[in-house]
């Protein structure tokens, strides 16, 4: 196998940059290892430049977060003509906003916990706050309170009582201009990562302090996985048939992650896609990988080689 | 079994090791860094304004003249030579010390923690102005000591509400180990002890048999060149003094000393020596030769100018663009404004947004071991340029103001704060 001319973007003005540098470190290493040239490109106003000049064969998306996760670059590697990993453009910008997310796989029946998006120009110029009562109300009590655009789970917070409901949109906003108040869904949390169309076993999110947020995220041992997931066969084909739908409503391709939930009656329940998956020690996509016995390094090789056959 | 394990090791960490987790904080700050940020958030000193030419000819020296003795270890209290000059360090603020007395040791952030490692057994009370050092905060919390906070006013820390403090802790049957304190201009609230209440702060400590840690980066950055008596020189039998070269000369060298007692300095040399055998001798030569041969004082001066300019900018531009009921103060000298937010405005919840203007500082929380700060947080104007401090000041003042706007929506007026709380 003749090495390939890799280019690794990381980073860049996300509020995510630290993860995302570390997933990109930990590509690189592994496409070197496969004897690849490697070059890690943190994203700046020299991209554009660095790119045309590079002369790459492939690059390689390990960007979360905004920028990255949007389409924006995705945007600009279709109109350079160079390969790159994971959803194009469209999926990108569909999968990143969840509120156009939720609103598209609602479309297709499929479920995805009831939700108010909440602009804050809502609250600001139209006098929204008069209507926080009728949010919890409509949803009941607990709510999760998420801005409509980021990862991390920053800016995520549990709602237990209506009056914790501002509060935790004020602090929502201080992440992006539109907030979800989504109904809360008592359950297991499940990742099911789809590698070229085939989902990978589900990993089973048990986060040690209840709440699976960015410590419990990215500290290794704060949360404990179990993959395949400890769910019922019927249950977890359904999650993975679900998973599959959206995956194909968004447009996806390559690797993506559906992040889900399976309330105690054994339904799932989607809430997000995830099209630049976390590629760090304690994220989900090679959790799920190793599961299936496929090496990181084997998991980073599998989706440069489809990103060159699309191209 | 489907059960994966990221950290087989869990098991076997310490229970002082039980908090040390990821933080989204953190992670934000990674942002802060890139170059697009208005970086109002380190306390990095401007080593810019160094003079490299005499470093490059102070470093040659030291390996030509000095290279298998810098090259080797040394003892544990640290090189002979280097504390004769950080004796004389201390005397240009008029406190006076003897070599035998220093222990050097890896910045002032090492000495914080050898005393720290020294002093306290686990929930062990230390005393600390409020806000205190964000690394000393740490150092404590590895050694799982119970911090309590002593506000502090325009004239730094109130002894009346340390003398408070000290009581109410006899009525729970507890002694603290030590007043963690940083009388000049203090980090992060800008502050300095005013020279009565040094005597008052000595006064109450001799009464209530009360131990003084004295961590002083900033003596020598006023902006005017004054210099305030050291808690030290009023009181040398019940103060542990911290000094550094960080500020003065280089955080690069890792220079730091504690100057202490007899019996107490034995300890911090076994300490050190536990902790990592000794000081790098390299620096500590560096340093030796930069404090015998080069005109430091001159370099101090240079970095106050620097700094003077920059505080100046920053507090001029908040005074034209800070939304109204931001208040602040005006340094004297040091590295950092202390500002507060309008009722409602978090700190914490707002460093999203100020990053996505492209503007960073720290919130208050991380000052405090207690949850509070919520509405503070610290604009260090020592290490952007006078041009990006004001630009930084804009953009976080048009950020407070949005806040104010969207809060006042969410909440209504006053009544809205009512239900926050």
């Amino acid at each position: 196998m003749s090495g390939l001319q890799v280019a690794v973007l990381s980073g860049g003005l996300s509020l995510e940059r630290e993860v995302s540098l570390r997933s990109g470190a930990r590509v690189a290493n592994a496409l070197e290892a496969r004897g690849h040239r490697v070059e890690r490109i943190d994203l700046d106003d020299r991209l554009v430049a660095t790119l045309i000049d590079g002369d790459f064969d492939v690059v390689f998306l390990t960007l979360h977060g905004k920028s990255g996760e949007d389409g924006a670059v995705q945007g600009l590697l279709q109109l350079l003509g160079i390969p790159y990993t994971g959803p194009d453009a469209t999926a990108s910008a569909l999968a990143w906003d969840k509120n156009v997310f939720k609103g598209l796989v609602a479309r297709q029946g499929l479920p995805t916990p009831e939700w108010v998006a909440l602009p804050s120009s809502a609250i600001r110029d139209m006098g929204a706050a008069r209507a926080l009562d009728r949010v919890s109300e409509h949803l009941g009590l607990p709510l999760m309170v998420k801005p409509s655009q980021g990862g991390g789970s920053m800016g995520v917070r549990r709602v237990d009582a209506a009056g914790e409901l501002g509060p935790a949109l004020v602090a929502a906003y201080s992440y992006h201009e539109v907030v979800l108040v989504e109904r809360f869904v008592k359950g297991t949390e499940i990742a099911i990562s789809i590698l070229d169309g085939e989902p990978l076993p589900a990993v089973e999110i048990v986060p040690r302090d209840g709440a699976y947020d960015f410590a419990a995220r990215y500290t290794p041992g704060a949360t404990d996985f179990y993959a395949p997931a400890r769910l019922d066969a019927q249950v977890l084909d359904r999650a993975m048939r679900m998973a599959l739908a959206a995956y194909e409503a968004v447009g996806c391709r390559h690797v993506t992650r559906a992040d889900l939930l399976v309330d105690a009656d054994g339904v799932p329940w989607l809430l997000e896609l995830d099209t630049c998956p976390g590629m760090t020690e304690t994220s989900l996509l090679p959790t799920a990988a190793g599961a299936a016995g496929l090496s990181f390094t084997e998991l980073c090789e599998r989706v440069v080689q489809r990103a060159l056959q699309d191209a | 079994m489907s059960e994966i394990q990221l950290d087989p090791h869990l098991s076997r960490y310490a229970t002082r090791a039980r908090g040390m987790n990821a933080s989204e904080i953190r992670a934000l700050f990674a942002v802060a860094s890139r170059p697009e940020i208005a970086f109002l958030a380190g306390g990095m000193p401007f080593t810019q304004a160094l003079d490299f030419e005499a470093v490059q000819a102070v470093t040659q020296e030291v390996v030509r003249d000095h290279g298998p003795e810098a090259l080797q270890y040394c003892g544990g209290q640290g090189l002979a030579s280097l504390r004769e000059r950080l004796v004389e360090v201390m005397a240009a603020e008029h406190t006076a010390a003897h070599p035998e007395e220093l222990v050097v040791t890896t910045g002032g952030q090492q000495g914080i923690d050898l005393v720290a490692k020294l002093f306290c057994d686990p929930g062990d009370v230390i005393l600390a102005e409020g806000p205190s050092y964000v690394g000393a905060l740490g150092a404590f919390a590895a050694y799982e000591a119970d911090v309590r906070h002593v506000p502090m006013d325009a004239e730094g820390l109130v002894p009346g509400a340390l003398e408070d403090r000290l009581r109410a802790l006899a009525n729970e049957g507890r002694t603290p180990k030590f007043l963690y304190t940083i009388p000049n201009h203090q980090n992060p609230a800008g502050v300095s002890l005013s020279g009565p209440r040094r005597q008052e702060l000595v006064d109450i400590a001799r009464r209530h048999d009360l131990l003084l840690v004295e961590d002083n980066p900033y003596g020598l950055l006023d902006f005017k060149g004054e210099v305030r008596p050291s808690l030290r020189s009023l009181a040398p039998e019940r103060v542990l003094y911290i000094g550094t070269l960080s500020k003065i000369f280089s955080p690069g060298v890792r220079c730091g000393w504690v100057a202490a007692p007899t019996a107490i300095r034995d300890k911090l040399i076994l300490l050190k020596e536990a902790a990592d055998l000794c000081q790098s001798n390299l620096t500590q030569f560096v340093a030796e030769r930069w404090f015998s041969t080069q005109p430091w004082l001159d370099q101090v001066k240079a970095y106050r100018e620097v700094y003077r300019e920059r505080c100046d900018a920053l507090l001029h531009e908040a005074s034209i663009s800070f939304p109204e009921g931001c208040t602040w103060n005006a340094p004297t000298g040091g590295f950092f404004v202390w500002a507060q937010t309008p009722e409602g405005v978090d700190t914490k919840e707002l460093l999203a947004k100020a990053l996505g203007a492209r503007v960073a500082y720290v919130p208050g929380k991380a000052f405090y071991a207690d949850g509070s700060g919520t509405r503070e947080m610290r604009l260090s104007f020592c290490y952007a340029t006078p041009e990006r401090i004001r630009e930084g000041i804009r953009r976080l003042a048009e950020v407070i103001q949005e806040e104010l706007e969207l809060v006042n929506a969410v909440y209504g007026t006053a009544v809205g704060d009512e239900e926050r709380r």
